[in-house]
């Protein structure tokens, strides 16, 4: 396989048009703009549509109607035009539209900054717009891995009719690295017998939001409830680094993640036996991972671009089994890997 | 070369200058190089609100191993065309880490004492071989000749690949390169 030179948003989008997306909507914003530039040069290459819209609320209407009628459909952008996203969002999950949106994170809040981030966690993961739903959160930590995420994201929303969303921060978006496009077999996915798309010759289809009858509604949100309960069964994915023999673990995801790495290799030589659990799937989060790794490890730290969001649910998995630190940069401001190591070595040190 | 077939590959260096000089475009030509080598390789850009003129600076990691931070707090090398990036990046270099200085254009005195500073002209020596915009493949040409990351041959290649449509700069570039080279070696 040829390893191409790309940047992480090239790479998303070239992987998107590789796994059959078809219809991109999207709206100008940086550190994502790679994204929309590629697929406007790509679309109309495969004979598909790239469309800026004229904001990024009407984008996610346009994803709306395009997974409505069947098609693979993206849309990109960071931060700022994700919040605008949200009601867009919300209305996809209740119609249970696959879809994907990507999200390469800046610093908030609100317009906030142009450098990498990662505190859109919450938005991500607990949901974002209005109602009872969640997204599929999948974060890569290097371009080959956002490669393989975009590439399955498609295939994951279309069995479980649910938005997927691929969180990356600028940095990801931003980063070159050598990657390889290898387009696993999808696995056999629900036929889309649901779609509207003329309802010539047989009973006509109904995507819509509205339920009046509370009745109905919480049936539907029932339903939708269902679906994530199953996700969380059969999707979650974690990367274990140097776990076996930890005395401690830091909890990173992303960017981050990989800083973390190379703080470990620095800590290790020093005589302290650091290990990284790297959730990949944030939502359905790995909890269980978390609660293993508390029955052995005590301290863990959990290192992020943010003032404190996945920690939340590294607390949740650990559920007081072990002392879970913090420590974060925020703004658009990176950890390094000297403040990682110096923040593991005062964990490792303190009497609990 | 001799570097690659040590076992632990592992280096990294830091490029800045005014945007236009193509500091950004040599960071991306070792790093393609070196992965044509087979080495992981990471390049990062600065990505503020750059514009013409500003300064504008990248990141590039070569290793045999999967690369953690992409991002380096104290490089081994650095390489300098301005002297608001000799001020800015200076203090970070590693201790005994190497320092490229274009000095026709870094009029800035280097305070480190714990480093090694190579001095080339890369200006100058563009405008000889009759290119003023090469000065950065006379840079890159030092590098290369003291740390033998990539050798000669890997940029022409890379050069090759890259250039594509603009195929009729490669000579003037690798002339650059090699007058960065023997500028390096004497």
């Amino acid at each position: 396989m040829e390893k191409k030179f790309m940047n992480g948003n090239e790479a998303i989008a070239e992987a998107a048009v590789q796994a059959g997306c078809r219809y991109f909507f999207g709206y100008p914003i940086t550190p994502q703009n790679e994204i929309p530039e590629y697929m406007s040069k790509r679309m109309p290459e495969v004979g598909g549509v790239y469309l800026q819209a004229e904001s990024e609320v009407a984008a996610i209407y346009m994803v709306f109607g395009a997974a409505g009628a069947g098609g693979r459909v993206m849309t990109s952008s960071s931060s700022p035009g994700i919040s605008l996203k949200q009601e867009g969002i919300s209305y996809i999950a209740a119609a249970e539209l696959p879809c994907l949106i990507v999200n390469i994170m800046r610093g908030g809040p609100g317009l906030g900054g142009i450098q990498p981030s990662q505190s859109d966690y919450f938005q991500a993961t607990k949901g974002g717009g209005h109602g009872d739903y969640h997204l599929l959160v999948l974060a890569p930590s290097t371009v080959q891995e956002a490669v393989e995420l975009t590439m399955d994201a498609f295939d994951l929303a279309d069995k479980y009719r649910n938005p997927v969303m691929l969180l990356g921060d600028g940095y990801i978006g931003q980063m070159m690295e050598p990657v390889v496009f290898e387009k696993k077999p999808s696995p056999i996915l629900p036929a889309k017998d649901w779609t509207i798309t003329g309802a010539k010759g047989r009973k006509a289809n109904l995507v819509k939001t509205l339920n009046l009858d509370p009745v109905i509604l919480e049936q539907h949100n029932l339903k939708i409830q269902h679906k994530l309960q199953e996700m969380a069964r059969n999707e979650v994915r974690v990367e274990h680094y140097l776990t076996d023999d930890a005395e401690v673990i830091i909890a990173a995801y992303g960017t981050v993640a990989r800083i973390a790495k190379t703080a470990i290799q620095i800590l290790r030589k020093k005589g302290v036996r650091a290990g990284l659990i790297r959730p990949i799937t944030l939502y359905p989060f790995p909890y269980k991972a978390f609660e293993d790794i508390a029955s052995r490890v005590k301290k863990i730290l959990v290192a992020e671009m943010s003032l404190g969001q996945m920690v939340e649910d590294v607390k949740l998995g650990v559920c007081g089994r072990a002392h879970v630190r913090f420590y974060g940069r925020t703004g658009g401001m990176v950890p390094s890997y000297e403040e990682l190591v110096m923040e593991t070595e005062r964990l490792v040190k303190e009497a609990l | 070369m001799a570097y690659l077939e040590k076992k632990g590959v592992y280096t990294n260096v830091l490029m800045a200058g005014f945007g236009g000089q193509g500091l950004m475009f040599i960071g991306k030509l070792l790093a393609y190089c070196a992965m044509k080598r087979g080495l992981n390789v990471t390049w990062i850009p600065s990505y503020g609100p750059e514009m013409r003129g500003g300064t504008a600076n990248c990141t590039v990691v070569i290793s045999d191993e999967p690369i953690g931070s992409p991002v380096i707090s104290a490089p081994e090398a650095l390489i300098v065309m301005n002297n608001p990036s000799l001020e800015a990046f200076e203090s970070k270099l590693k201790s005994g880490g190497r320092l490229f200085v274009d000095s026709s254009l870094v009029t800035r005195k280097v305070m480190r004492k714990d480093v090694e500073v190579v001095a080339v002209p890369a200006d100058d020596i563009a405008m000889e071989v009759g290119e003023k915009k090469a000065a950065n493949l006379v840079m890159l040409g030092a590098y290369i000749a003291k740390t033998g990351v990539i050798s000669k041959e890997d940029v022409a290649e890379g050069l090759r690949e890259l250039f594509g449509a603009k195929i009729q700069f490669l000579d003037v570039n690798m002339k650059a390169l090699e007058k960065g080279i023997q500028h390096t070696k004497t």
